[in-house]
């Protein structure tokens, strides 16, 4: 078969297979992160420390539970988790914007960003204190197990699991801020959230569930994360910046193009990693210049 | 007046009969020993609390003085920052007159504390780090090198996966210093042996992501898929090539640096068969044994790392050479250390003149979870790899020590 | 950042009254600080190289702060400047052993034209945008660090000599660098209390404070801006410089982005806007690792913690608040 560049056209598709699964994952990760700034105007920096935490608790669940209930046997499954440990986060979250971000809505929102990134260095910091660094193993649940074998790649059935939620999650959310009634309410509370309350609409609870609904979608990525990546407390602060380069590239307030552009990136990250494996990680950074030289708001962002 | 002038003849000479060398004594009238390890990050279970609760065991074993002056242990955490190794260093050293700084994991900490001791004329002893340029281009007269190092880890785990049949490589590594330096000495190995290397990728260090660098590997469909990583990115490298299947495949992932604390991470689904060189295993003999059991007691249940025994040997050592020396000077306990054979029950080997201990090495092959009976019985050795194997030759070394001349 | 500024120049409108300790004795008072410093290495309690460390690392700080509370421009990339600087100045002393203060100089030269390189692509956007570029920039320059061959890698730039201050003075001695070290501070100091009092400054402010009505009253806004954050890049280039000298190497460490971070934490902590704020923030996360390195995770935790207090409660940092009590300038 002919070569291109030195990689067979197999190798190449199969890296690109490999790209748009990452892709759906940083999709997934940077939705949280665009919903929050889209619509409450928070840089929410904590995103990776709560993606971790996800993570975490699904773990917990799975290996720590029984033990401290006394109950031995008891086991979050994988299963349950996907939904428990989004719920849990999000809770947590909801405490943190009633305590500590409601106080800062009205001030420059980098203090937002300093206030997230502070909390995000402690959350990391106690769950290295109490697991240290290396992490802990979470296994693929058994019934994804597997997977198919097309050529030389061998596609795991779980990874394509986590493309299929990933992209669900997206268009879920992707459709219900844009089409739907309660949707519309909440990009009016951005615009104009004085007004909405005027008309009766209870406009700081919609915050309040908006931070945790994203958040909630962070710990969602994290759950699905764990049985690929080792669940140490460090996981999400290597993903962070790559998460906001994503968010920023797409256009800080727009949802489709968080989505668009995660999915993309993966791909082009996917590429350098054949072309130019060393450069993998600061290709993101290199396109997020070049773009946001060219096209100020992001590519699909509105300056405001 | 001449009763007191007699009393100082007397002092005076009895100060001399004591022998020359004790007239230098015991500086600041303690032994103070610095652990600098990295307490809290990557690096910690391999080395970190660990190591200074071996240290600790070690002096009270000594008896806790030596040459009737105290023992002191104390403890800084580096971080696997080079910049902080340094400055801890420098502290150790200056501020709290510490003799000898222990542990030093992470190759770019140890030299950076290194090119401290060997400017305020102290000693350092790595167990940690695996740079060969330790005791190679990089050498210095206050350096001891103890446990292993990449030479040794390619030989052992390189040599032994070839004999065994699998002569086709492919490496994953990370794209630093140490990343290179392993994939350079295992690959001359390789070769040596009859091997071949088909392919290699560089992945950035702390990735993530190793789908795209393993399906890379698959496809070149060699018997071997060498990970020259270390840390989170091996751990990394396996949890997702076990994913992929490659585990249990017609490939086999052979990590050319791990510690049993990452298989413990792991588990022994994923790693199980897996081979790797370490310095010391504590399953192996009856002393090793005794030893973990006493180190476990006071560590959660958590055998000790071949880094972590390093440093209990090492301090033994340290202070047995300081009470045969008289003096806890630092160029005469180096001289003692490298002239005298150790062979404490844990480690038997020299302690040539560029600073490396010379000792056996050992291939583990990693358990499969039937087999394991708890959780530190993770391994079984599956051959002994005589020192001189592991160890670069003196007539091939770099070292300005050995060959006179600055490299 | 407007916010809070402007809310301490109402505060001040309205409760100014002449206070005692005015500009001339301040600086009375910052001279006898200066002298304290300097007997410094005649005493044991404080441990000089944890001073000459305070110095490089205050000097990073009030050249964040020289752009975020004097310019109103946060910039999450600095590290690049410290760290680009601190390698120019290691290769120089170590390679083509020149005195440390050309070694400085060389560094300081590197990471201006590069504040100006950067400054010029990311002066283009604002905000939270501004902020991004500065922080992708400087990954890419992390990038290239990890792999030019003259950085080492992961080693870094190890066994730099510290020379002989005009070829005379010999800085391997403990307490000629700290003197040096100390000079090299008070020069800094000095230069951005210049640049701050003076009308250069006085723009910038205006520009913080209000940059459409800077721009309706002719200025070029765009100039100043990147004037003021090439300047700032200087500054942390000596600090950069000053640290490959004291801690005698250069290491991947000082372009990593977390860097960057702490540096905004240190000026945030100490005061923003406040010419001592960043030097005694710096002071204190320094003695605050220092003290918990051995705690294990506990460093983390607490620097996450202050930054979380600061932002809820103490948004005028503690030099801010002095300042904001006793209606003086510090």
């Amino acid at each position: 078969m002919f070569e291109l560049l030195g990689i067979s056209p197999q190798a190449l598709i199969s890296q690109l297979l490999i790209g748009l699964i990452n892709g759906s994952f940083y999709a997934l990760l940077s939705l949280g992160l665009a919903v929050i700034f889209g619509l409450l105007n928070v840089i929410n920096f904590t995103h990776g420390a709560l993606y971790m935490l996800g993570a975490m608790v699904a773990w917990m669940g799975l290996t720590q539970l029984g033990g401290w209930v006394g109950m031995p046997d008891l086991q979050l499954p994988y299963w349950l988790a996907l939904v428990v440990a989004p719920l849990i986060v999000g809770l947590f979250s909801i405490v943190i914007e009633k305590t500590m971000l409601k106080r800062l809505y009205r001030l420059d929102h980098l203090y937002g960003l300093l206030l997230t990134f502070g909390l995000a260095l402690v959350i990391e910091g106690l769950f290295r204190h109490w697991f240290g660094v290396l992490g802990n193993s979470y296994p693929v649940p058994d019934l994804l197990r597997g997977g198919m074998r097309v050529n030389e790649l061998f596609i795991p059935w779980y990874r394509l699991w986590v493309v299929g939620m990933a992209l669900a999650a997206c268009f879920a959310t992707w459709f219900f801020i844009e089409r739907t009634n309660l949707g519309s309410l909440l990009r009016a509370g951005t615009e104009n959230p004085r007004l909405l309350q005027a008309l009766g609409v209870n406009v700081p609870l919609i915050i309040t569930l908006t931070y945790g609904a994203g958040c909630a979608l962070a710990a969602f990525a994290g759950v699905l994360a764990a049985p690929i990546y080792q669940v140490t407390a460090i996981m999400g602060s290597d993903l962070i910046i790559v998460v906001f380069a994503v968010v920023v590239i797409g256009g800080m307030g727009s949802i489709a193009g968080s989505i668009l552009t995660g999915l993309g990136l993966g791909v082009i990250e996917g590429l350098t990693k054949v072309f130019y494996p060393q450069a993998s990680s600061v290709s993101i950074f290199v396109i997020m210049i070049i773009v946001l030289l060219i096209k100020p708001a992001g590519l699909f962002g509105k300056v405001r | 007046m001449k009763q007191r002038y007699l009393s100082k003849l007397i002092a005076g000479a009895l100060f001399a009969s004591a022998g020359v060398a004790s007239a230098q004594g015991i500086s600041n009238d303690s032994v103070n020993i610095g652990v600098l390890t990295d307490l809290s990050g990557i690096y910690s279970a391999v080395e970190g609390p660990g190591a200074v609760l071996a240290a600790q065991m070690a002096a009270e074993d000594f008896g806790g003085t030596v040459l009737g002056k105290p023992i002191k242990i104390t403890s800084a955490d580096h971080q696997s920052k080079a910049d902080l190794s340094a400055s801890k260093a420098r502290e150790m050293f200056e501020r709290d007159n510490v003799d000898m700084i222990m542990g030093n994991v992470a190759s770019s900490s140890a030299l950076a504390a290194m090119e401290v001791a060997n400017q305020l004329k102290r000693i350092v002893i790595v167990t940690g780090a695996a740079s060969l340029p330790i005791t190679n281009e990089r050498c210095n007269a206050y350096t001891i090198h103890y446990v292993y190092d990449t030479y040794a880890l390619a030989n052992g785990t390189a040599a032994g996966v070839v004999a065994s049949g699998k002569k086709t490589w492919f490496f994953l590594t990370a794209d630093y210093v140490f990343g290179h330096t392993l994939q350079r000495d295992a690959t001359e190995v390789v070769n040596a042996k009859g091997g071949k290397v088909v392919g290699s990728v560089l992945h950035p260090i702390k990735t993530t992501d190793f789908a795209s660098y393993l399906s890379q590997a698959q496809s070149s469909k060699a018997e071997v898929i060498a990970l020259a990583n270390a840390g989170g990115d091996t751990i990394g490298s396996i949890k997702q090539a076990a994913e992929l299947g490659i585990v249990g495949s017609k490939q086999t992932i052979v990590p050319l640096l791990m510690f049993t604390s990452d298989v413990q991470a792991l588990g022994l689904k994923d790693t199980q068969g897996m081979n790797f060189t370490v310095g010391w295993y504590w399953n192996f003999s009856d002393a090793n044994r005794k030893f973990a059991d006493r180190f476990m007691k006071n560590f959660n249940g958590v055998a000790p790392t071949s880094v972590q025994a390093g440093v209990y040997s090492a301090t033994m050592n340290y202070l047995q050479a300081i009470k045969t020396a008289g003096t806890d000077n630092s160029d005469a306990v180096m001289k003692q250390l490298k002239s005298t054979p150790i062979d404490d029950g844990l480690f038997k080997g020299v302690i040539r003149a560029d600073g490396k201990f010379e000792h056996d090495m050992y291939l583990l092959q990693v358990k499969t979870p039937k087999e394991s009976k708890n959780k530190n019985d993770i391994a079984s050795v599956l051959q002994v790899i005589p020192a001189k194997d592991a160890t670069l030759p003196l007539s091939q070394s770099k070292c300005v020590l050995v060959t006179g001349v600055k490299s | 950042m407007n916010t809070t500024t402007s809310t301490q120049a109402t505060a001040q409108a309205a409760a100014f009254k002449p206070s005692v300790i005015n500009t001339t004795m301040i600086n009375k008072i910052t001279l006898v600080v200066f002298v304290l410093l300097a007997l410094l290495p005649f005493q044991d309690a404080v441990y000089d190289l944890f001073m000459m460390k305070v110095f490089c690392f205050a000097i990073f700080a009030a050249s964040v702060n020289l752009l975020l509370g004097f310019s109103g421009l946060l910039s999450f990339g600095h590290a690049a400047f410290f760290g680009t600087s601190a390698y120019v100045t290691a290769h120089a002393m170590k390679e083509w052993g020149v005195t440390p203060e050309l070694g400085l100089l060389f560094g300081v030269v590197a990471s201006t034209a590069l504040g100006y390189v950067f400054g010029s692509l990311a002066i283009r956007r604002q905000g939270i945008y501004f902020a991004m570029i500065t922080l992708a920039l400087a990954q890419v320059v992390y990038f290239i660090a990890t792999q030019l061959p003259f950085t080492n890698g992961e080693d870094g730039i190890q066994g730099v000599p510290r020379g002989s201050f005009l070829g005379v003075f010999s800085l391997t001695n403990s307490s000629h660098m700290y003197w040096f070290a100390l000079g090299v501070f008070i020069i800094a100091f000095l230069l951005i209390q210049r640049v701050v009092r003076s009308p250069f400054g006085q723009v910038l402010k205006s520009i913080r404070e209000n940059e459409p009505r800077a721009i309706s009253l002719g200025y070029d806004v765009d100039r100043y801006k990147l004037m003021a954050f090439t300047i700032s890049a200087g500054l942390a280039g000596l600090g950069g410089g000053l640290k490959s000298l004291v801690l005698q190497l250069a290491s991947l460490g000082d372009v990593f982005w977390h860097t960057s971070g702490e540096a905004v934490l240190m000026t945030i902590l100490g005061g923003i806007g406040t010419l001592w704020g960043p030097i005694l923030g710096a002071a204190i996360i320094i003695n605050l690792q220092n003290y918990l390195a051995n705690l294990g995770g506990w460093s983390t935790i607490a620097t996450g913690a202050i930054f979380v207090v600061c932002v809820l409660a103490f948004r005028r940092g503690i030099v801010g608040e002095i300042s904001h009590r006793l209606n003086i300038r510090l």
